[in-house]
Parts: C-alpha cells; sequence; structure tokens
C-alpha cells in the first residue's frame, strides 16, 4: 500500500515537473537550438534577459506593474476587509462579492470589460491602465487573506485597548495592524507573483502599447524559438517558488490555504 | 471592540476607496461590455451606439454552436480529468506529514502561477519533435523516430490539465484536511481494505464538496485561451479563445461582447451550482 502511494506521488510529481525539466534542460543549450538533453552547457540565455535591451525592458515593465497593481490591490482590500471586520453592514458584503468576482469568472470576461471601459473612456494604451486593471483583477487574493487574518483577530485584545480609551485610529495602529501584517504580507505577495504572470489582462488593456513578460514570451512564439523564453520560464518559476517558499518558511501555508479554499 | 452598526456618516469612511475602486473600475467596464454587446459594428473595427440583438442572433450559426459544444467537452474532460487525479491525490497528501504537505503546497502554487503562455511554450517543447518525450521513447525502443505531437487534441487536453491540476488541489485541501480521520480509520478496523474505505467512506463523505470541485475546475478551464490556440488547430478553439479573436483581430468588440455575457451567464449559473452544492454539505 505504501509503495503504492509513494508510486502514485511520483507519477503526479512526475506529469508536474516534466515539461518544466525539458524547459530548464534546453535554457542550457549553447546554441540556439532547441535540442533535449543540451547539448553543451551554458548560462548566457540567463545573461540575455538582463542584457538584451527587448527582454531587459519587459522584465522591468512586469516586475513595475507586478509591485504597483499588488500594492493598489492591497490599498483596496485593506479598508474594505477591516470595516468588514469591524462594522455591521450586511448590505456591505456586495462589496466582498464584487472583489472576489473577477478571480472566479473566466479571466477574458475582465479583460474584455477593462478593454471596453478603457477604449470608451479614452485611455487606452496607457501604462497606468494595466496597473489599475491588474489591481482589480487580483484584489481577491489580499481581500481573502485579510478577512482571514481579522477573523484570527482575539477581539479581547481590541476591547482592552478601547477600554483604556484607545480611539479606533490608535487601536488600528497599536493593535491591528501588527497582528494582520503577516495577512497583509502574503496577500501582496500572492498577488505580486500572480500579476507577474498574467497574460489576457495586461495584453487586452496595453499589449500595443507595453510588453510585459508573457506578452513578450506570446509574441515571441509566434516568429520561432529563442532559447531566453526557456530561462526566463526558468526564471519566473524560481522567483514564484521562492515566495511561496518564504510564505510558507514566516507564516502558516497550510492554514493560509485552509481558508483560502472557504472563502471561495 | 464589538462589532456595531456603523452610527455616524464618517463612520463609512473606509469604504469609501474600495467601494468606488470596484464600481469604478470593475461595475462599470462590466456595465460597459453589456452595453457594447447591443450596438452596431461599423466598417474599420468602430461601433456606435444602438440597441440590436444581431450580436446574438449570430450565436444561431452552426459554427458558434461547434465552438460553444466543443468549450463545453473540453472544460468537461478536463474537470473530470482533474477530479479523477486530484481527489485521490489531495487525500493521501492530507494525511502526509506537514513538511511534505508545505514542500507539495509550495510547488502547487507555484505551477499555478506560472503564466498561461509559459505553460503553452513548456508543453509545446515537450511535445516537440527535436527536444520532446518522443525521444526518450525512440531512445527505449518504443517509437521507431521522434516526432511532433502537436497541434492535437491530447495536446491540448494533456497541458490544460496540467494547468488546472494545482488549482484542484488546492480546491479540494480544505475539506480533505478537515475530514474526519476516525472514519476511515473505523472502516479499516471493520476490515476494509484501503481502496474500499476510499470508494465506499471517503468519497460518498466527500460528494458534494467533489460537485461543486468539479464545477469550479469546470469554469476555470472554461477560461482557459492560449493553450488551445499554441497547442491545438483551429478546429479546438475555445469560446475563450473565439472571444479575444473576435476583440482583437476581427476588431469585432460588439460581437466579442456578446460572447463574454453569454460566458458570464453560462459561469454565473454554474457558480450558482455550486454554492448550492457545497451549502448541501452542511445540511447533510
Amino acid at each position: 500500500m505504501i509503495v503504492l502511494r509513494r508510486l502514485f506521488f511520483v507519477a503526479v510529481g512526475l506529469f508536474l515537473a516534466l515539461p518544466l525539466i525539458v524547459v530548464a534542460g534546453v535554457s542550457i543549450n549553447e546554441k540556439q537550438t532547441l535540442a533535449f538533453p543540451p547539448q553543451g552547457f551554458s548560462l548566457s540565455w540567463y545573461g540575455e534577459i538582463f542584457l538584451n535591451d527587448d527582454w531587459r525592458n519587459a522584465l522591468f515593465a512586469s516586475l513595475t506593474l507586478a509591485a504597483l497593481s499588488a500594492a493598489l490591490a492591497l490599498l483596496v482590500a485593506l479598508p474594505l476587509a477591516w470595516f468588514l471586520w469591524r462594522r455591521v453592514a450586511p448590505w456591505a458584503n456586495i462589496f466582498q462579492l464584487l472583489g472576489i468576482a473577477p478571480f472566479t469568472l473566466p479571466p477574458v470576461i475582465t479583460a474584455l470589460g477593462l478593454l471596453t471601459f478603457w477604449a470608451t473612456s479614452g485611455f487606452y494604451g496607457q501604462p497606468w491602465t494595466a496597473v489599475i486593471s491588474h489591481a482589480i483583477f487580483f484584489v481577491t487574493l489580499p481581500l481573502v487573506t485579510l478577512s482571514l487574518g481579522f477573523s484570527a483577530i482575539d477581539r479581547s485584545l481590541v476591547e482592552a485597548a478601547a477600554t483604556m480609551g484607545a480611539d479606533d485610529r490608535t487601536i488600528f495602529r497599536t493593535v491591528v495592524l501588527p497582528l494582520i501584517l503577516p495577512y497583509m504580507v502574503s496577500g501582496y505577495a500572492f498577488a505580486f507573483v500572480l500579476s507577474l504572470n498574467e497574460y489576457i489582462v495586461a495584453y487586452m488593456t496595453v499589449g500595443f502599447t507595453m510588453e510585459t513578460l508573457p506578452i513578450k514570451i506570446f509574441n515571441a512564439l509566434r516568429y520561432g524559438y529563442t532559447p531566453t523564453m526557456a530561462s526566463v520560464t526558468v526564471f519566473f518559476l524560481v522567483i514564484a517558488a521562492l515566495v511561496f517558499g518564504l510564505i510558507a518558511r514566516f507564516g502558516d501555508l497550510p492554514k493560509l490555504l485552509g481558508a483560502m479554499g472557504e472563502g471561495r | 471592540m464589538r462589532r456595531e452598526p456603523p452610527q455616524r456618516f464618517a463612520d463609512y469612511g473606509p469604504l469609501v476607496f474600495p467601494a468606488a475602486m470596484l464600481v469604478i473600475f470593475f461595475v462599470i467596464p462590466f456595465a460597459t461590455m453589456i452595453a457594447v454587446s447591443f450596438f452596431e459594428r461599423q466598417q474599420g473595427g468602430f461601433y456606435e451606439p444602438a440597441f440590436v440583438f444581431d450580436n446574438y442572433g449570430r450565436f444561431l450559426s452552426l459554427f458558434f454552436g461547434k465552438v460553444l459544444g466543443f468549450s463545453l467537452f473540453l472544460a468537461m474532460a478536463v474537470a473530470a480529468a482533474c477530479v479523477t487525479i486530484g481527489v485521490p491525490f489531495t487525500y493521501l497528501l492530507s494525511r502526509s506529514s506537514r513538511a511534505a504537505q508545505i514542500r507539495w503546497l509550495v510547488a502547487l502554487l507555484s505551477i499555478l502561477s506560472l503564466s498561461e503562455v509559459m505553460i503553452g511554450f513548456a508543453w509545446s517543447t515537450l511535445l516537440s519533435r527535436t527536444a520532446g518525450i518522443t525521444n526518450l521513447f525512440a531512445l527505449l525502443g518504443l517509437m521507431e523516430a521522434p516526432q511532433a505531437l502537436t497541434p492535437s487534441f491530447g495536446a491540448v487536453m494533456t497541458a490544460m490539465t496540467y494547468q488546472a491540476l494545482p488549482y484542484t488541489v488546492l480546491i479540494l485541501y480544505p475539506a480533505l484536511v478537515r475530514l474526519d480521520p476516525t472514519l476511515t480509520e473505523a472502516a479499516r478496523t471493520l476490515g476494509a481494505s484501503p481502496f474500499k474505505a476510499f470508494f465506499n467512506v471517503v468519497v460518498p463523505a466527500l460528494r458534494n464538496t467533489i460537485l461543486a470541485t468539479l464545477i469550479m475546475v469546470f469554469i476555470f478551464a472554461l477560461g482557459s485561451y492560449l493553450l488551445p490556440q499554441l497547442l491545438g488547430r483551429p478546429q479546438h478553439w475555445t469560446l475563450s479563445v473565439l472571444i479575444t479573436d473576435q476583440a482583437i483581430y476581427q476588431s469585432n468588440m460588439p460581437f466579442a461582447a456578446a460572447m463574454a455575457v453569454f460566458l458570464v451567464l453560462v459561469s454565473l449559473s454554474l457558480v450558482g451550482l455550486a454554492v448550492y452544492a457545497g451549502r448541501q454539505k452542511e445540511a447533510a
């Protein structure tokens, strides 16, 4: 039985790892060939991400977009999650529903909605429209982690502060904020990583004026293969693994995911 | 501090920014899209306000029917495959050590966040002639010569399953972690084999969770737009691909919007069904 169980895990692991192993393999080919096992060994395709102007600009655009949109998503989610925790206002739940909707519906719907919106309002193609679009698209993630963070706060702590005469603002700064900080960090990290990898919303809003890395890869794919696609894929996978690994190291990942499923 | 209803007008203050953002940048775009779906298309990719049902009328064509039928079939097949692998996998995972669980969760999250472009590229490489898995088969003598396995239906289906499997596991995970371990222990004590215990105790206890997961993965798969393009032939295009194609390349926004509205309706009714299935679990 234990053997069967191990075999099943290995099979699923192989299925998940195989495409990535091959991509990692072709990323170290010496020449610009799509060959596996790799012929020769070279890390120059990783250097290419930073040395080639096109790829570096795309990487920079993606990182900027992800950093800004995740911050904006957090700014939208924090007051909303706080309000829902602090106040009894059943009708306000509609905003929570609105925050979760973009993530639950097929992404092409949000993308097309934003495309028609930016086109109608005349801002189509401006880089900042992508920041707002991604923030709305990914607001679900900080919203869910923060709701979880607030629900984990022991209300008697807050009550004690209130009895001692602290007002809402002071309580938020001195009691609530330190307690939910880890949830803010993980919410931001989730939104950051997903924004980094997002294609369709970015493509539909700023695809013709700006190239993020996923857009760059897709455009490059049309003209054939270059090993930089492979090195970028590995690079992004490492970033994601690093971020989620850090969350797991300093936070409680099983708990975070246990409740995320519940928020859906 | 107890939760209390807002007393003064100022108590609503924190709600202003999030509410404004969500209304302006989600509700209004959504409404714009619905409005555009009734607009009339002009030559050269423009459209003008009107109130026509032409864009919806095009749904009645054979071509649209085929695309819709294929999209639904593909999403269903992917959801079925993911749940078939995901339920036993997540069950075993939830019974593993905490350290093992965390390692798997980090790996699953990393793959889940991987761009659809990158997943498509990775699979097209794995299924290619020069660097693909068929080289291994040829080496082992299973195949005479390496060959390309894309574009094909199998490639689309496999890559979409790959993309949706981490999502499936992460949806199932909370329910399976909370599943009472004494249930299977009792079955085992009474002499059931592990397989029998799994199929006769775990699966029935999770029937509604599995149904809800099936629906959520179905919606997730319905949203896949790049993999059918990268790994399939035009007949493997889904509704999501068609919407993108109409909006960007054919410049027919009204028709794209009408299809998107249709997709919303399909998804929303399915979400409703999933929520209903989830509720049933509590009642039982």
